[in-house]
């Protein structure tokens, strides 16, 4: 009863966080609601006994990423425009809307079955959660680990390249005392 | 016990948001926070077949898709500001530099 309670609270809130996302006026609005989403996904992963990923979701996603939009805003200082959606919006509406249609027939028709893997509960609790992604991680998976971190050193290094400021024509210095 | 069914719906619901919001929007940012909302459906979706079917793939394979958002999330930010810098354009349908 109470795993229903918590999951229509999570599932509700998640929507009605990403529907503000998209549709408030002000951008740092729609960043604070994207923080809710957020907060709210990773409490759907407490329920589906994924411990480590709720963590991460809230140090990484939260913690990091989202700061990282919210510095971006503050530093463009964009202004609320009367016209927030783009020019051709009905057109893309309605690829929307076909799109939605897609997935839904998708997922009617899914079995929603397949091969039962061997991390079943019993055997994750034995180590902890955390524990047995660790295992996971460093065994099966250590080749896409070594794989993301150099996925994220060139994401770092092109992120520098392209906001540093461009070497041009040094501006003569104004309101200098001789 | 919370039925499969109901944890792809939500997914569906928050993509289909989220596609919404990278359609329609005109401003940089909001598009890319879009995409961060359908990163996060994809995560659901993952990690609830990996709780019902008990393996630890989806887990895996959304702490990937974490990662990747946050690269994602630095490479954008960085274009963002040198497009806004060379006051090349404010909004998404105003970019055609790369138009033919």
């Amino acid at each position: 009863m109470m795993m229903y309670v918590l999951f229509g609270y999570f599932a509700t809130v998640s929507i009605l966080s990403g529907i503000f996302t998209i549709a408030l006026k002000n951008p740092v609005h729609c960043g604070l609601s994207l923080l809710s989403l957020l907060l709210h996904v990773a409490g759907l992963f407490v329920l589906l006994n994924a411990e480590f990923l709720f963590a991460v979701q809230i140090i990484v996603y939260a913690g990091a990423i989202l700061v990282l939009y919210l510095f971006v805003l503050m530093l463009l200082n964009l202004k609320t425009e009367e016209q927030f959606l783009h020019k051709k919006y009905p057109f893309f509406l309605f690829a929307g809307v076909a799109i939605l249609a897609e997935l839904l027939i998708l997922m009617l028709q899914t079995p929603y079955g397949g091969v039962k893997g061997t991390a079943t509960p019993s055997v994750v609790l034995q180590t902890g959660p955390s524990h047995a992604v660790g295992l996971t991680m460093f065994s099966d998976y250590l080749l896409l680990f070594e794989i993301v971190g150099v996925f994220l050193l060139g994401a770092i290094i092109g992120a520098i390249v392209l906001a540093k400021t461009p070497a041009g024509p040094v501006p003569e210095p104004t309101g200098q005392r001789k | 016990m919370i039925p499969l069914s109901a944890y792809v719906a939500l997914s569906v619901i928050l993509f289909m948001t989220g596609l919404l919001g990278v359609l329609i929007r005109r401003n940089f940012i909001i598009v890319l926070m879009s995409v961060e909302i359908m990163l996060n459906a994809a995560n659901i979706n993952l990690v609830a077949f990996s709780h019902y079917l008990s393996s630890m793939a989806g887990q895996m394979a959304a702490l990937f898709v974490i990662a990747i958002a946050a690269g994602e999330a630095a490479v954008g930010l960085a274009i963002i500001i040198v497009v806004f810098r060379g006051k090349i354009a404010t909004n998404v349908d105003q970019i055609n530099l790369l138009k033919w």
